[in-house]
């Protein structure tokens, strides 16, 4: 019986920022390798796991599933009196990492805490914001020879913090971006072991979406795909995040229009969503979408291009908080869908006289 | 440093006014050690510790506190989520992001952030502005779980950072309490060893301003943890070199309060501990500050005054959820603990007029 939480909290609990993909790909190799057909890495570290028809189809596409398997992170600047300073890889937010628990990944793990400066000592008009970057340091609580000894800039350091269940099943932890949606990929790679299905599926656990979408690129140059989804966390719900524009945790995952996605596409997404009584949210980006889904589009010639968001309440932090439910529904439909479009949906309608 | 010991008083849920579960530890840790234990009206653990002979021993009281800053539940709003107000000196900027334990069962929740892609304001978001999440999506859900009054918590866990640092929530000042603790495993003391673990010291020295009525000592000493403020500043000018911060540093051995926002240590005392670290050759530092405080506070003017210092464990960011702490700080204090308590005799205080100590006998 497959257990989506232990899944999950396996990924998430693995350390990999963008370009030190490994951990998760080896991992993940060992999940998927049993359900697809053949599995193989582009030049960037994207896994690529096929999954080949398992029923005649007329014409027979090959669908490309995207979901990112790096996460956010932080790398060793350089040593100052055994404290440790910072660069950031990609997004990671200076006003969350104060006090956090993280790991410095030298000759060996190291425990360490982000140091915040004591407030009772602290002149009020620096109380008042939070550190910038380039002023935190890590501590790991060791001698500053042992550190100089065990620690060298470039050395990568990521969130300790361990997934942790909270009421109604929900689920927090780090680097649930994006890895949320590569265990909804896992769940329709399980789905299309009893499901018929015509077309060939190549689910790809993407590099260095965090770092402008280059995994993304590079493998939907290699799986030349007829169609692609990609998956993504979405912004749920919560203070300061306006409500007309993001998602409710655990109503399904959100399918937004826009010009990132081809509107057949979506529409046909939608039909498979009702026939199979998987709810859905909806959304609209009116430009880029900062997920694959944008670099995948403008692969190759192009590709009909289409979005899953994963409902995400504090959306690159320590406690990035989902409902698995919706996790099992984006994979339930992703496979449902390859298991019953037609090959020729594309063409049956010109896009432009649709409504969507 | 007794890690066991440790470990289990640091991992105890205490908040001021809500020190049960560290109680219980503290009292399984000293049953046998001492003698006349006892619960007061505030929660303090009391207790007597008699000296190694003699009569007219000096009665010397050292104390500890035993709670530790954290949230109290204020209200659940309609949507699930949890107003907090704080207990103690929190600092806000270091919650976006954070885990915690609410009420007594430890319900796991977290501070929630606004994703950076939607915001980059820098100013500090006050705790009045931030809300708790334990997965409930409205009042009733969040209400079957916790309720307002509920203690909140860090969940960190105990743990060991290589051989010679520690790392947990509520080192401020569990780590005072251990302290103590292996005080009282020790031979007796040429003195009455007066023990008082006290409640409510992160919200004004509460529990300690009432020991001394009980207990009438003739001297006392803290045991605290206090922030080391030893970081490097990056924004120093290269060539100055790197500047540090005047005040306390780790692995530097014992601060020794001179003076602070609430006490002016007795110089006799001040004197004492500072000669026997000199005799033995124990690290020491001396803290004079315009801010901060401890239990001395309350305990110096309690009464017709108690000649009161204090011996601090310099213990990094310590009002968070994984203070780091240097074990040879904690052994050092200790030894310097043990060696001036061996020192003690009523000479300490000899220019003072002892004659009002025995009236009580």
């Amino acid at each position: 019986m497959f257990d989506l939480n232990a899944h999950l909290r396996a990924m998430v609990e693995l350390h990999a920022p963008s370009g030190h993909e490994g951990p998760l790909r080896d991992y993940l190799s060992g999940v998927w390798g049993p359900l697809a057909d053949e599995l193989s890495t582009d030049g960037l570290g994207s896994l690529i796991a096929t999954k080949r028809p398992t029923r005649e189809c007329e014409p027979s596409l090959r669908i490309m599933l995207a979901a990112h398997v790096d996460e956010i992170g932080l790398m060793v600047r350089e040593v100052v009196d055994g404290f440790i300073s910072l660069h950031r890889i990609s997004g990671v937010d200076n006003r969350v990492l104060p006090a956090q628990a993280v790991i410095v990944h030298g000759r060996r793990p190291l425990p360490g805490v982000v140091a915040a400066k004591p407030p009772h000592m602290l002149p009020m008009a620096e109380r008042q914001n939070y550190e910038p970057m380039d002023h935190l340091l890590v501590d790991v609580g060791l001698e500053p020879a042992e550190v100089e000894a065990l620690v060298q800039p470039g050395d990568l350091i990521t969130q300790d913090a361990p997934m942790i269940e909270l009421q109604n099943g929900r689920l927090a932890g780090k680097a649930m971006d994006d890895r949320a949606s590569v265990a909804a990929l896992t769940v329709c790679l399980q789905q299309l072991q009893t499901l018929q299905h015509g077309h060939e599926v190549c689910a790809v656990a993407t590099a260095q979406e965090e770092t402008g979408l280059l995994g993304a690129r590079t493998a939907a140059w290699r799986v030349k795909p007829d169609l692609a989804i990609a998956l993504d966390v979405d912004f749920a719900v919560q203070p300061g995040v306006e409500p007309d524009n993001s998602v409710e945790l655990g109503v399904g995952p959100g399918l937004p229009v826009g010009p990132n996605f081809h509107r057949r596409l979506v529409e046909r997404l939608r039909d498979t969503a009702k026939r199979q009584e998987i709810p859905l949210q909806g959304g609209v980006i009116s430009g880029a979408s900062g997920t694959d889904a944008w670099a995948i589009q403008v692969a190759r010639a192009g590709v009909p291009t289409a979005l899953l968001g994963i409902p995400v309440r504090n959306m690159h932090s320590p406690v990035e908080t989902l409902d698995p439910r919706d996790i099992e529904r984006a994979g339930r439909l992703l496979a449902h869908f390859i298991a019953e479009v037609e090959g020729d949906f594309l063409l049956a309608t010109d896009p432009e006289g649709d409504k969507s | 440093m007794n890690q066991d010991l440790m470990r289990q008083l640091a991992d105890a849920r205490g908040v001021s006014g809500q020190e049960e579960e560290a109680r219980e530890v503290i009292l399984a840790a000293i049953a046998g050690l001492v003698e006349d234990v006892r619960v007061d009206a505030l929660g303090n653990v009391l207790a007597h510790k008699p000296g190694a002979a003699g009569a007219d021993l000096p009665r010397v009281l050292v104390s500890a506190h035993m709670d530790e800053i954290g949230f109290m539940l204020r209200s659940i709003d309609g949507d699930g989520l949890l107003r907090v107000y704080p207990v103690g000196g929190v600092d806000a900027r270091i919650l976006p992001g954070m885990r915690v334990s609410v009420g007594p069962a430890g319900v796991p929740g977290v501070f929630m952030w606004k994703p950076i892609h939607l915001g980059r304001e820098q100013k500090t978001v006050p705790l009045d502005n931030l809300r708790i999440d334990i997965g409930a999506s409205d009042r009733a859900g969040a209400a079957a779980h916790v309720k307002p009054g509920d203690m909140i918590t860090f969940p960190s866990e105990f743990t060991n950072v290589g051989e010679e640092a520690v790392r947990g929530k509520a080192l401020d000042n569990r780590a005072g309490c251990a302290l103590l603790v292996e005080l009282l495993q020790g031979e007796p003391l040429p003195c009455d060893l007066l023990v008082a673990f006290t409640t409510q010291e992160e919200i004004g020295l509460r529990g300690a301003s009432v020991v001394v009525e009980s207990l009438q000592p003739d001297l006392a000493i803290v045991l605290e943890s206090t922030p080391a403020h030893d970081l490097p500043d990056l924004t120093a000018d290269a060539d100055e070199g790197i500047a540090f911060n005047p005040a306390t540093r780790q692995g530097a051995g014992p601060v020794l309060t001179v003076m602070d926002s609430r006490t002016i240590v007795d110089p006799r005392l001040l004197n004492w501990l500072r000669a026997t670290a000199e005799e033995q050759g124990i690290p020491f530092q001396l803290k004079s500050s315009q801010g901060g405080g401890n239990d001395a506070g309350a305990i110096h003017v309690a009464g017709s005054g108690v000649p009161t210092a204090a011996i601090s464990m310099p213990a990094r960011y310590v009002h968070g959820p994984a203070a780091l702490l240097r074990v040879s700080d904690f052994d050092h204090s200790l030894a310097l603990l043990r060696a001036a308590l061996n020192a003690v005799s009523p000479a300490l205080l000899a220019h003072e007029d002892l004659s009002n100590r025995h009236h009580r006998e």
